[in-house]
């Protein structure tokens, strides 16, 4: 079976140099391949990447090559994508023999490794290295322009000197003036009348048609006036040229694209920033040694070892050790997260104190980094509802500036003083082509995007598209879900409640020394809290023997020589541990408080309550204070009683929450704030609260780094506190104050310019604006709105 | 109103309406020729002062394909945008580059340069 040959622009693609390797584009957002063709009994399907066709009629002699070599039943080449499907049969011919058979044809094949096109972080270096070359082809254009541009500019003026001019010959000054001129406009300018001649056959104007009418106009009366000047002086009009026009507008028009495609690339920087975070190499130990690997070697599975100071290669598990990791580059957490066996560690993060191995989970495009850029690159790519008016008005701009430059022309041929008509219905004409400027409009809201969304990641905040930040920035009301949050979502020990006159001091290290054999998150609070209590009083660990678990109730061991346990209620009295009427009143007293409360026996009588609870975030307080200064209602909502909601709430400066609210019940809580006219933004942990994000105005999911791609949140924050929420609001409000800054700009500029430039204040004022002047002034705009953009790369987070 | 000017202004209402009538109204949609590869949908463009075919109609639920082909150096159609797809993508002068896409579901979503001034539209059955 035979898969049709696709349709090829061979009339193109003639022209395309040899390319020497495959396409390197970033790959496919997630697109699933389809089925591959059915095969034939017994035939395989390969796929190669083919190098080195130029033309249509390359690419049917690798075809004619390829089918006729033996066991081949069938290929077929595609030239735009430099792929060749071949259909053959294994017995007959492999892999290595249809890469044979293509080289004997004369063209190479590029065997690309799935790890690295399956890579995002591969920065595409072709695609730098031709962005290169023609920045620095636009630089040498705009300097022959400047130069020649100068030097007929000099001499136009000279001209003005009444002395020169009755000695200079007029007709042989313009044509040294014409041979000034005439390398600015093919060689400088041949980009604005190629391109504009490509834009007519398609019936489209873009910028360059603008620039190519205005300058070929003024060139071409010029041209005129240069070659038959006597036709001029019969119709009685002054022969004048206007080639420092000509040569002034194209200089600066290249100086506006030179500082233009140098702010350009300013934009994109924060994402390439985050790519170049990737590690290049990993020390990988395999079969017992260690060796440093190329990143993209590294396979799932692999153990990787990782000394101080070092790279986190890529994502994984850590298997032995502990350290300190800088992740502030992934989730602009500015402390170091500590890690010890177990913990996840994620690639491009800094390894600051410890050594450690670990077990290699993601590679490549599965990796956090990779997630991040990806989205970001999403997030860039997609469409802000702001700037809707202004695409409608550039679909339809260049045109409409074409017909008001020639109504211009019209209006003062027909109007201006029969002797000056000429002259001024060209300067008019020519103004408004080239002041108009529609890049300024097409960059407004774009360029602050970008700038906006690498910001964001670089603070850890990831913004998944465009119409996100729009809905961040009108956001009214925060509504916070509770656990998670506001809260460690992990418990804490907050009181410890010795009841038997012993110390604290001595009888932390006891109890610790058995929650140490156990895996219980209670457990694991318990040893935090005696290993800080511990550290600070310098008392060494306890060891812990004979051990018991008890299922549901707690544990017990001997430490130290006495038998100690530590459990709920039941593992007392079910060990016959006798409550006296005070520790009874404590223990209530602390349950009042929503706190789980943990009994201690040390031989056999009560020692110690131990009160757990989930703790506010230190960043709590200060993070929705921040809120609230910004004009923002800070909402909580939890499932907790009235009693410890309200007691929550109130440590934190909350003053509307809503409590014993059911899972189910939280998108519920949202519906009512927005019945209210509010607009809500809802944090939460992602996963329980995708209903409520996915029903706020906006959703913000504190990822703390599981999951960055979640669905249901339009924001996804990589902390794990609330001052991700407050950069988002900020940052999104500053953002679109800047993409309503240079709309407007772009919209002001146009319309006052385009008017001014026809010569609407010629009748009050007799002013007519310089097509040069009008030159500088379009130059201008398009950069002024960049630089404005830029401005948000010096974004600082509030503290 | 001497003859000169008549003639201006002739000539002006003239190109005033070719002008309108060469940009808005007369008819220049191409459309493109799909071929399917391995159950991908692809469409060669050829990117020169605007994409030809400017119209390409491929069936949901498949992966599509874009190969661009920019066959120009003027920087107006250096970019290119699918907003609704989120892609916004540099196309590096006299190459192909490829733009794969998984379209969920029908509808007439428009690819644009970076200004909005090129355009194509992406019909998806």
């Amino acid at each position: 079976m035979l898969i049709s040959q696709p349709r090829i622009p061979a009339a193109a693609h003639c022209t395309l140099p040899v390319m020497e390797t495959t396409q390197h584009h970033h790959p496919a957002p997630a697109a699933p391949v389809g089925p591959p063709p059915a095969p034939i009994a017994g035939t395989e399907t390969a796929t190669l990447n083919i190098e080195g066709m130029t033309c249509a009629s390359c690419s049917n002699f690798v075809e004619k090559a390829l089918s006729r070599t033996p066991g081949v039943k069938s290929a077929t080449v595609n030239l735009a994508s430099e792929k060749a499907t071949i259909e053959y049969l294994p017995g007959q011919i492999d892999r290595a023999g249809l890469r044979a058979a293509v080289e004997q044809a004369g063209y190479g094949v590029h065997e690309a490794s799935p790890a690295v096109a399956a890579n995002v972080l591969a920065s595409d270096e072709e695609l730098d290295a031709r962005k290169a070359a023609a920045y620095e082809n636009l630089k040498r254009r705009f300097q022959v322009a400047v130069a020649l541009a100068v030097v007929v500019m000099g001499l136009s003026m000279l001209m003005l000197w009444p002395a020169m001019m009755s000695r200079v010959s007029m007709p042989v000054l313009n044509y040294v003036l014409l041979a000034l001129t005439l390398p600015v406009l093919l060689y400088s300018g041949r980009e604005f009348f190629v391109s504009a001649w490509n834009g007519f056959l398609h019936r489209t104007a873009s910028m360059d048609t603008l620039i190519a009418v205005g300058t070929g106009a003024a060139f071409l009366y010029s041209l005129a006036a240069t070659l038959i000047p006597g036709w001029f002086r019969q119709h009685g009009i002054m022969p004048e040229v206007y080639y420092d026009t000509t040569a002034t507008i194209i200089a600066l028009i290249l100086l506006g694209k030179v500082l233009e495609s140098r702010a350009k690339s300013k934009t994109s920087a924060a994402i390439k920033a985050l790519m170049g975070l990737q590690a290049k190499t990993a020390r990988v130990v395999r079969g017992g040694q260690e060796m440093d690997v190329p990143i993209e070697q590294v396979l799932v599975g692999d153990e990787v070892l990782v000394r101080p100071g070092e790279k986190v290669a890529t994502d994984g598990l850590i298997l032995t050790g502990r350290s300190a990791v800088d992740e502030s580059m992934l989730t602009g957490e500015s402390l170091p997260v500590e890690k010890k066996e177990g913990d996840n560690v994620f690639g491009a993060t800094l390894n600051k104190t410890g050594s450690f191995r670990f077990r290699v989970s993601k590679v490549g495009a599965e990796t956090m980094l990779a997630q991040i850029v990806k989205l970001v690159e999403e997030a860039q790519g997609s469409r802000a509802p702001i700037q809707q008016l202004a695409d409608k008005v550039s679909a339809v701009f260049v045109p409409v500036v074409i017909m008001i430059a020639i109504a211009t022309f019209v209006v003062w041929f027909d109007f201006a003083p029969e002797a000056s008509r000429v002259p001024l219905a060209l300067v008019g004409f020519v103004a408004v082509l080239i002041i108009a400027c529609p890049c300024a409009l097409g960059l407004a809201t774009p360029t602050a995007i970008m700038v906006g969304t690498g910001k964001g990641a670089e603070h850890g905040v990831l913004i998944r598209n465009a119409e996100a930040l729009e809905k961040a920035e009108k956001v009214t009301t925060v509504l916070l879900d509770k656990t998670g949050t506001i809260t460690r979502g992990e418990p804490a020990v907050t009181d410890f409640v010795p009841t038997n006159g012993d110390t604290p001091a001595h009888l932390l290290p006891l109890l610790a020394a058995v929650e140490r054999q156990s895996e219980h998150p209670l457990a694991e609070a318990v040893v935090r809290y005696a290993d800080a209590q511990g550290a600070a009083a310098g008392t060494t660990p306890l060891t812990a023997t004979a051990f018991q678990a008890y299922e549901g109730r707690g544990a017990g061991a001997t430490v130290d020589g006495q038998v100690i346990l530590l459990g709920n209620r039941r593992l007392l009295s079910e060990n016959n541990v006798v409550l006296s009427s005070e520790t009874e009143q404590a223990a209530a007293q602390l349950l009042s408080q929503a706190k789980t409360v943990l009994y201690a026996a040390i031989g056999g009588h009560v020692a110690a309550l131990i009160g757990v609870a989930d703790t506010v975030r230190e960043s709590s307080l200060a993070a929705i204070q921040a809120l609230q200064a910004d004009g923002i209602e800070v909402v909580m909502m939890t499932g907790d009683n009235q009693q410890t909601a309200a007691k929550v709430a109130e440590q934190v400066g909350i003053k509307r929450f809503f409590a014993e609210v059911l899972p189910a019940d939280k998108a519920s809580k949202v519906k009512e704030l927005q019945a209210e006219g509010r607009v809500v933004a809802m944090v939460g942990d992602g996963i329980n609260d995708a209903p409520a994000l996915a029903q706020a105005d906006i959703g913000l999911a504190m990822g703390g780094g599981t999951d960055v791609a979640m669905e249901a949140a339009g924001i996804t924050l990589m902390r794990s506190d609330l001052q991700g929420v407050v950069t988002a609001i900020d940052l999104s409000r500053q953002t679109m104050r800047t993409i309503k800054q240079n709309l407007f700009f772009a919209f002001i500029y146009n319309t006052l310019g385009i008017p001014i430039a026809a010569g609407l204040l010629y009748p009050f004022t007799g002013w007519l604006l310089s097509p040069m002047l009008a030159a500088g002034a379009m130059a201008l705009s398009s950069v002024s709105v960049l630089t404005n953009s830029l401005r948000l790369r010096g974004y600082q987070a509030k503290a | 109103m001497d003859t000169s000017q008549i003639i201006v202004t002739l000539v002006g209402v003239g190109l005033l309406a070719f002008v309108g009538w060469f940009f808005f109204l007369a008819p220049h949609r191409v459309a493109a020729a799909v071929s399917s590869l391995a159950g991908v949908q692809q469409v060669d463009i050829v990117v020169k002062g605007g994409y030809s075919p400017n119209v390409i109609e491929v069936e949901h639920g498949k992966p599509v394909q874009l190969n661009f082909y920019r066959d120009e150096e003027g920087t107006c159609s250096e970019e290119l945008l699918l907003p609704d797809f989120n892609i916004r993508r540099d196309l590096a002068p006299f190459k192909t580059t490829a733009i794969e896409f998984l379209p969920k579901q029908a509808g007439t979503f428009e690819f644009t340069c970076g200004m909005h001034m090129l355009r194509g539209s992406l019909v998806v059955k």
